[in-house]
């Protein structure tokens, strides 16, 4: 438990010049902006892709660009923009190297080189997702999912051009950074604490943070192996997934393989993915709920043991996604029960955020607002979810927009609602100056109330039976027009909420220089990183003496003391 | 104060949506109305935590506003409270499972006494065989796919001589039977949906799959392919009519067996060729330009293409078109279509032929 205390007094890969102080830094804080610079950067393309989505299903035609090929590309690249590159970055390459140090009490990684590989090895991966825009034939249009047979053939966009394998080349160097830094989360949350930092006493986010983690380490490995093997499949013609086919008036030169086999891999990594992704965000609101509602979280204890169910479990819950895929249809009884066994814990979760409140003393500050948005939206996309996952339920509404509506208001709304309250909480720790309040308000209104009005109303067209990924409804008589006409409002809110996010840039830019001044611990948070003797944390994070910890990293309101928090490294003897 | 009655306009209206939504059910046609009950049961249930959680998370925000001075109360944990919670939350999972799992035994249990019918997709088309009178369907392979035998049923299999090939959109079923279907794809993979009958079922080529329903009124119905499946996937859409047994009895007869569909001349079969080939599916045959253009009225014409240069359609231009698609392609179009390169002479001509008799 002490083994911070081994780089007591020690400089570590101390920067020489601006090099490598800013570019290629070793420092986790550095590290963490070039991660949620590039992720947001590449997460504003994936924005854009949606909206030219949007264009053509609110307004088809008015862009004679967007063709069925371009849309079903823009459809692709934006689901896997915005899962891996934008979000699982984020959060675990940005949220997580920034905090898990200075949450812990570390002067940094626990491998500061590797983690600075780690980076840069992510930015490839950026830099080969984006050269697929760029490649004749353009990026892949196969669906996120990249299924075979289609992602890999002709009448697929992409699929008998380079657009899938860089697609694929892609993610395989994205899971190595990913291992990289992955392993780095591991190792410093295991062996670099601070004095006192027992497991129990470690802050909820860097639990949720070091359990994606855990759960990237092994379900990434399914999608590596899968997307090497579609590679294989691709260019040496190799059929693990490929059966006979017949296409083009003759039969290719596959047979043997089995499509199905892909879904599995996929989806071994898929559904964990959900919860990589979710966990941190999780671990936000638990932090963010609690300080700024100034009262202890509740049921700590169970909040562990709710997570580490949930991460456990969502190892066998990933055929849910295959429902009507073909595969053996017993399996249905088997995952839709570990599907709903799922939700108990994260029932659980949403219990102890809203206990949390209860008789508490609630500060409505921005990251407050955020807090409680997610927990709406978060209720309505983990609830639809109970209708997806539970089998026969799930069989009129599977590729209908009721997934759509399903999954953007759990995986995509949620964790960015808890995104943008964790920028807005931590963004003082970075900076050292507080986010204009005003623009915070707005920013959050358009964008709580507009991604409401865009997944909602979705959910019933998915019950009407419209299917997803559709570029046109005008064949189809079941579709009646006032389908096409409520695709028009969503475009409509979809375009002013796309617009609203450049408020949060402009906030960004502007508060660097005219922020207020935050002082070290605006929000009179219990937790280590606001307790360092620099605001910002300079290199190093601690000067010459690490923090020693004597509670645990919530005690607001605590009975006996006089202001309404206890910071993690006051002993009880110094409480006033 | 803001947030509560924003938050309170939010729980109340997707409440209310529920009454009145414009965007529901489309009315039941088949036996699957448990489906629709399972639904509406999960309604509930979530319907009563949604209004529950938020209701409380809204309380909270009027009653434990911020009060200088003010502090929280201090209670880490209450076991007895977490306790209650989750067996709470665990009778509601067991209110929803129990009916989804029971759906989901009706759903995959296949009738004995079921009709038989064979779907089989391709891009961007749905073709059907029903096994004849003797009840058996011929053995098919993947290898014996050709565009003569577009359903790779073995010739010399003397179960698939008197199977009945559906090569067009369009199926009809008898009303209120049991209906199997066994459906495969040729090339990638498809999923058979029908928005009024609510099943569901993945196509997935090298295997098949099952999926039966019994449709319970009379009309025509539309299939829409529901697992993307490339470019023209929105418009890969069939017809179900739902006849009395008489009708489609009488359907069914005028269907070509395997036996003769074998023993058709390839002249004057242009349309059934293109019909089976899939070319239909993004050439239509009645002016509206769909994925590629349409193919009436379009022969002898002139067309730009998307290097700006012009072409006379002609026979020379439609053959090339056919057999390597990529090298002159019209203007607005993307390049997506597939190269039909084993194409017979005699075929190619048939094809072109029923182009010229589309121009008036």
């Amino acid at each position: 438990m002490e083994q911070g205390a081994n780089y007591e007094g020690q400089p570590i890969h101390e920067p020489t010049g601006w090099w490598s102080r800013y570019v290629f830094s070793q420092d986790h804080k550095i590290i963490a902006l070039q991660y949620i610079s590039v992720a947001l950067a590449i997460g504003l393309t994936g924005m854009f892709l949606s909206l030219m989505m949007r264009m053509q299903l609110g307004f088809p035609g008015l862009f004679e660009s967007i063709d069925a090929g371009s849309y079903y590309q823009d459809v692709t690249m934006h689901g896997m923009i915005m899962v891996i590159y934008l979000l699982t970055a984020l959060f675990l390459g940005g949220f997580g190297n920034y905090l898990i140090p200075l949450m812990l009490g570390s002067r940094d990684m626990a491998f500061p080189f590797v983690n600075m590989l780690s980076f840069w090895v992510y930015f490839l991966s950026v830099i080969i997702l984006v050269s697929s825009f760029f490649v004749e034939s353009g990026p892949t249009g196969a669906g996120w999912t990249l299924y075979p047979p289609q992602s890999i053939l002709e009448g697929t966009p992409g699929g008998d051009g380079a657009g899938i394998i860089l697609m694929l080349a892609s993610l395989a160097v994205f899971i190595i950074a990913f291992t990289m830094g992955g392993l780095n989360y591991i190792t410093t949350v295991l062996q670099s604490r601070a004095k006192g930092m027992t497991l129990m006493r470690m802050p909820l986010i860097i639990w949720c943070i070091f359990l994606a983690t855990f759960l990237g380490l092994l379900a990434f490995p399914a999608l590596l192996v899968g997307a090497i093997m579609l590679i294989f499949d691709r260019v040496l013609e190799t059929s693990f997934f490929m059966p006979e086919i017949f296409k083009g008036g003759e039969v290719l030169d596959y047979g043997g393989g089995s499509p199905v086999l892909f879904q599995h891999l996929f989806w071994f990594f898929g559904h964990p993915e959900v919860y990589i992704i979710a966990l941190p965000a999780f671990g936000i609101i638990s932090e963010l709920i609690s300080c700024h509602a100034r009262k202890n979280i509740f049921g700590y204890n169970m909040m562990v043991w709710a997570l580490i169910a949930i991460a456990g479990i969502a190892f066998i819950v990933w055929a849910h996604h295959m429902y009507v895929a073909g595969m053996n249809p017993y399996l249905g009884f088997f995952f839709a029960t570990t599907t709903l066994i799922i939700a108990i814990p994260t029932a659980i979760k949403v219990y102890n955020w809203v206990i949390t409140l209860w008789d508490a003393n609630i500060k409505m500050t921005v990251p407050m607002l955020y807090c409680l948005a997610f927990l709406i939206t978060f209720l309505i996309g983990g609830l639809t979810g109970l209708f997806l996952g539970n089998v026969a339920v799930d069989v009129p509404l599977s590729d209908t927009y009721f997934v759509v509506g399903h999954f953007h208001m759990v995986m995509a709304v949620s964790p960015v609602l808890a995104l943008y309250g964790g920028l807005y909480h931590w963004y003082p720790s970075v900076t050292g100056r507080m986010l204009d309040d005003t623009l915070g308000q707005i920013h959050f209104w358009i964008t709580f109330v507009g991604t409401y009005l865009i997944y909602f109303p979705m959910h019933y067209i998915g019950f009407l039976g419209v299917p997803r990924r559709y570029y046109s409804n005008d064949q189809y008589d079941f579709i009646p027009q006032s389908v096409n006409d409520l695709n028009q409002f969503i475009t409509i809110c979809a375009l002013i909420v796309g617009a609203a996010q450049f408020i949060l840039l402009y906030n960004f830019v502007v508060s660097l220089y005219k922020g207020k001044e935050a002082g070290p611990n605006p929000w009179g948070a219990c937790t280590l990183e606001w307790q360092a003797l620099e605001s910002p944390p300079g290199h190093g994070n601690w000067g010459e003496k690490l923090p020693v910890v004597y509670r645990w990293p919530y005690d607001y309101g605590l009975p006996g003391a006089t202001a309404d928090f206890v910071p993690q490294n006051v002993p009880d003897e110094q409480i006033t | 104060m803001a947030f509560v009655i924003v938050a309170t306009i939010i729980v109340i209206g997707t409440v209310l949506w529920n009454a009145v939504s414009p965007w529901w059910f489309t009315p039941l046609a088949s036996n699957w109305g448990f489906l629709d009950t399972t639904i509406i049961i999960s309604l509930w249930v979530c319907g009563v935590a949604f209004v529950a959680v938020s209701g409380f998370i809204i309380y909270c925000v009027i009653k434990f506003r911020y009060k200088e001075g003010h502090k929280a109360q201090y209670q880490p944990e209450n076991t007895k409270l977490e306790v209650i919670l989750t067996v709470v939350t665990t009778i509601g999972v067991v209110v929803l499972l129990a009916p989804g799992l029971i759906a989901w035994n009706m759903y995959i249990q296949l009738p004995d006494d079921a009709l038989e019918v064979e779907g089989v997709g391709q891009q961007w088309v749905w073709t059907y065989r029903f096994p004849g009178e003797d009840g058996i369907y011929g053995n098919t392979n993947g290898r014996l796919f050709s565009s003569k035998n577009t359903f790779g049923i073995d010739p010399n299999d003397p179960n698939g001589q008197d199977d009945i090939l559906i090569r067009s959109a369009e199926v009809h079923l008898p009303i209120n039977e049991k209906v199997v279907f066994q459906l495969r794809s040729k090339d990638v993979l498809h999923d058979f949906y029908i928005p009024q009958f609510r099943a569901k079922m993945d196509l997935v080529p090298g295997q098949q799959s099952n999926l039966w329903f019994e449709p319970t009124l009379l009309g025509t119905y539309e299939v829409a392919c529901a697992e993307y499946c490339g470019t023209g996937h929105y418009a890969m859409r069939g017809l179900i009519t739902v006849d009395t047994r008489e009708d489609f009895d009488a359907w069914l007869a005028e269907q070509p067996t395997f036996f003769e569909t074998l023993n058709e001349g390839v002249e004057g079969q242009g349309k059934q060729i293109a019909q089976t080939l899939g070319c239909v599916a993004c050439h239509s045959d009645d002016g509206v330009n769909g994925i590629g253009p349409t193919w009436k009225n379009t022969f002898g014409t002139e067309r730009l293409l998307d290097t700006g240069e012009t072409v006379v359609i002609d026979e020379a231009y439609i053959k090339e078109s056919i057999v390597n698609p990529v090298a002159k392609i019209g203007s607005g179009y993307a390049p997506v279509m597939p190269a039909y390169a084993t194409l017979s002479e005699e075929e190619i001509d048939a094809i072109t032929d029923y182009i010229k008799t589309l121009s008036d």
